[in-house]
């Protein structure tokens, strides 16, 4: 069954076509890959499924709800949890703040519990904050808990982004270029990760440039290019593809495959 | 020492007043209320980052609806506190909405329009009620527990319970859900709605709890004047409350009392050169920003002691 | 229909005082986006400058109504030049990567620091211009009577912006302004001295504030050290109403609002004058945030 269905979407900015009648399904368990040259319109689908922009048409439904038209808080609720490209973190907030911020949308206090902390307000703070350490084990960030999130090194800060949104309970998560700027070892890691996200029974769609973690972790890819859906399939299917082969060798070095 | 210190400090001013003439105990009144004043601004502009330089219509909607509601249907002073509140959060909460989308700057100079169109409505008497420019005289005197409130010294001790337990209050709500939030959205608005936080809803609620409290100051300060106008409310006091903010650290309380006895209180001492005191004030605003940005005292990440002990059972 | 015209006329010479100002703010944010909250009090200080300048020096005497307010015009605007240079140089310039709040305050600072200056030497009450110092003539203009000071001053107003315009637009030093407000890190690459045009931006924008300044004194006949704060609003809102950033936004916003202001005194209410401006300023941020001229820029996530 399949839990994110993209149908027909297309986005234009100021008269320049941006994704122009993508489609593509994400089953449920499995991990996808959104992959392309620079300027594809990668990250464009991924700010219209997570409401950060209006498709101009077509239809995104995740577990047969349409999303269009919600706002991006309100698509988390859903269960759809991301990260960003350029790193977008809460700086000057500790680690586990960070991390807090994920666990906002399935916690209930309000103005009132705030203020007056009956006990119900502190079990679930406190349930929060062992979920988010929780969550930071699971990145391998819980020493870090108490620092500030801008000290971070930058591989550390995009698995800070990672446990935040695990921290949302997401049914789907998605990542935009997760390897980016990490070095091998963490690369390495990262994949491990991405691996034991996925035995939380969390689907995952991501946009990665390092081809040889895509290929090995994907089970199937989706391929733009100019905004345009070129093929979808499994990896080695993808690798055969003789239109994804021109688009890549068109491309620039650092995108070709391998 | 460091934890004896603000200890000391309370009891010095609990005990003030007996040491202190009227006019000091009276300057201190005034320190308390912009105290609270500042506390309430502090959730909108400490805490959520939002440009908001038009509190005093706030305020001024809260005293006008003690007075109207004490001179004209006689209903006892304190007890129009709870609806002075309300008025003032449902207003903010009409106003506050078809702006709360726009930018830092933008917001900044529509809550200055606002409180602008507030004092000019106050001045022509709108509905029939406010008194013009005149404003409104003859509040009576608040009783509390059938005691007669009428001495600074009596205002003193009331006002202050104020300023203590908004600071109580006010800091739990920081260190909360909801004042997590606020932080979220004053760091990055498009992150934190990223994360799953419903950015407009929270500033909305920002603005109401900002203004339902500067509502309630509104009642104290119709009680101990007994005569308002809209002199009072000017775009003036907006600016002074914001400088309290910022110059204190804005999103520390202490901070922000801090900043509250420096702007009010402080200038009481230069009284002999009253003529240039704002001269100064000015130009320390500009050396401020410029050496020391984040204000005399700049929020402090908060602690979470639940973590560690997480941390800790895990080796 | 004469009232009518009149309070035209009269809303167009207000308006031209507003645009001459609203410039001033939306240079300044164009390149630095930063609300120069001093920015009306320059205005003031140009108010007050004109007056000392003109009994000072006794121009009218010496060189005739015409050629001396002409000297004192350039007198006037070049005094306050300086004056906003300076203020750029010590109140904006240490700010300029802090956050923005930081220059906010810096420049609210800046404006109480200008306001109480101006007090304590030119004393808190209301400063009279002379007053024989242009002939009162009325001009017929089909049929309507109408103050020639006032189409002198629209057309001085006129004229300040005609100039700033071909500026901008046809000199060398206008373009790098207009490359340093789309884009202030590609302008450096370019070898555009930012800091360069931002002084200049700093001397421009208070000149035309100034000038507008020594406009309201002659024309009301009578200064005081708070005018800054009206007129900079009002002038700010011009600024948002053209679309802030736009240099002829400015211009057309300023006239608009005058014109919107003289009507709707005059026909609506007098005593709600000063909420108009404000009334047209929520509106227009809540309708349309990018005013008349302006674009909107998306963020990008």
């Amino acid at each position: 069954m399949s839990l994110l269905d993209v149908v027909g979407v297309s986005k234009s900015f100021g008269g320049l076509m941006a994704v122009s009648d993508v489609s593509f399904d994400v089953e449920e368990g499995s991990i996808v890959g959104l992959i392309g040259p620079n300027g594809a319109g990668k990250t464009t689908v991924f700010n219209l499924i997570t409401g950060n922009s209006v498709p101009d048409s077509g239809s995104i439904r995740f577990q047969e709800q349409e999303l269009v038209g919600k706002p991006t808080h309100a698509i988390v609720a859903a269960g759809i949890a991301r990260t960003f490209q350029t790193i977008r973190l809460f700086p000057r907030m500790s680690v586990l703040e960070n991390v807090l911020a994920g666990r906002h949308c399935r916690m209930k206090a309000g103005v009132l519990a705030a203020m007056l902390r009956p006990p119900r307000q502190r079990r679930e703070e406190e349930a929060a904050i062992a979920r988010a350490m929780a969550e930071l084990r699971f990145v391998g960030l819980e020493r870090e808990y108490a620092q500030l999130a801008g000290g971070l090194s930058y591989g550390n800060q995009r698995l800070l982004e990672i446990a935040r949104a695990l921290a949302s309970d997401p049914r789907l998560i998605i990542l935009d270029e997760p390897a980016g700027g990490m070095n091998d070892a963490e690369t390495q890691a990262l994949m491990h990760l991405i691996h034991a996200i996925q035995k939380r029974g969390i689907t995952i769609l991501l946009i990665e440039h390092d081809m040889s973690l895509v290929m090995r972790v994907c089970h199937k890819l989706v391929v733009l290019e100019h905004g345009i859906c070129i093929a979808t399939g499994t990896p080695a299917e993808i690798q055969a593809n003789p239109r994804v082969i021109e688009a890549y060798l068109g491309a620039e070095d650092d995108h070709a495959p391998y | 020492m460091n934890r004896l210190l603000p200890w000391g400090l309370t009891l010095l001013l609990a005990i003030s007043p007996v040491v202190l003439d009227t006019y000091w105990t009276d300057v201190l009144n005034n320190v308390g209320l912009y105290a609270v004043l500042a506390l309430s601004l502090n959730v909108i502009l400490g805490l959520a980052g939002l440009f908001h330089m038009g509190h005093a219509a706030f305020y001024a909607v809260g005293a006008y609806t003690t007075a109207i509601l004490n001179t004209v249907y006689g209903i006892p002073v304190l007890w129009t506190m709870p609806l002075a509140g309300l008025l003032a959060g449902l207003f903010a909460a009409l106003v506050a909405r078809p702006i709360i989308h726009l930018r830092g700057d933008y917001l900044l100079i529509v809550t200055i329009g606002m409180v602008e169109i507030v004092r000019i409505a106050l001045i022509n008497n709108i509905f029939g009620i406010t008194g013009g420019a005149n404003g409104i005289f003859g509040i009576s005197r608040p009783i509390l527990f059938e005691f007669k409130l009428t001495k600074p010294i009596h205002f003193f001790y009331l006002i202050w319970a104020v300023v203590g337990i908004s600071a109580v209050l006010f800091r739990c709500l920081e260190h909360s859900r909801f004042g997590r939030a606020l932080r979220y959205i004053k760091e990055d608005e498009t992150a934190a709605a990223g994360s799953g936080i419903d950015v407009a809803h929270h500033k909305l609620l920002a603005f109401t709890i900002g203004a339902v409290w500067a509502g309630m100051t509104g009642t104290l300060f119709a009680a101990k004047m007994t005569i308002i106008s809209p002199e009072s409310f000017t775009f003036w006091e907006s600016v002074l409350l914001f400088t309290i903010v910022i110059l204190g650290g804005a999103g520390n309380i202490l901070g922000v009392l801090l900043g509250a006895f420096l702007l009010i209180g402080l200038p009481e001492l230069f009284r002999d050169f009253a003529q240039y005191r704002l001269l100064v004030f000015g130009a320390a605003m500009v050396a401020m920003m410029i050496f020391r940005g984040g204000g005399l005292l700049p929020p402090q990440p908060p602690r979470y002691p639940q973590a560690k002990v997480s941390l800790e059972e895990r080796p | 229909m004469e009232e009518f015209i009149q309070q035209l006329t009269n809303g167009l010479a207000v308006g031209g005082i507003y645009a001459l100002v609203a410039l001033g703010y939306t240079m300044v944010y164009g390149v630095l986006k930063l609300i120069n909250f001093a920015h009306g009090d320059l205005f003031t200080i140009g108010a007050y400058l004109g007056l000392t300048v003109l009994t000072a020096l006794g121009l009218k005497e010496h060189l005739g109504p015409v050629a001396g307010i002409g000297v004192l015009v350039i007198f006037v605007m070049g005094l306050v030049a300086i004056i906003g240079a300076l203020l750029e140089r010590v109140a904006y310039k240490p700010l300029r990567h802090a956050p923005r709040l930081s220059a906010v305050v810096s420049a609210l600072g800046a404006s109480i620091f200008f306001q109480n200056a101006v007090m304590l030497v030119y004393g808190a009450r209301f400063q009279v211009y002379p007053h024989d110092l242009l002939p009162k003539v009325v001009v017929n203009l089909f049929g309507l009577e109408i103050p020639l000071l006032r189409i002198a001053l629209f057309v001085s107003s006129l004229v300040l912006m005609a100039g700033l315009y071909l500026f901008i637009h046809k000199t060398k030093i206008g373009t790098a302004i207009r490359a340093a407000a789309i884009d202030q890190g590609a302008a450096r690459l370019m070898g555009i001295n930012v800091d360069r045009v931002i002084l200049l931006v700093f001397c421009i924008g208070p000149a035309l504030g100034g000038a507008a300044g020594l406009m309201v004194g002659l024309y009301y006949g009578q200064i005081n050290f708070t005018m800054g704060w009206v007129y900079g609003l009002k002038a700010f809102t011009a600024a948002i109403l053209g679309g802030i950033g736009n240099i002829p936004g400015a211009m057309l916003g300023g006239l608009l609002l005058g014109v919107i202001e003289a009507l709707g005194a005059a026909y609506l209410s007098i005593a709600w004058k000063d909420a108009f401006a404000f009334g047209v300023l929520i509106l227009i941020l809540i309708v349309r945030p990018t005013g008349i001229l302006g674009e909107r820029v998306a963020e990008k996530v």
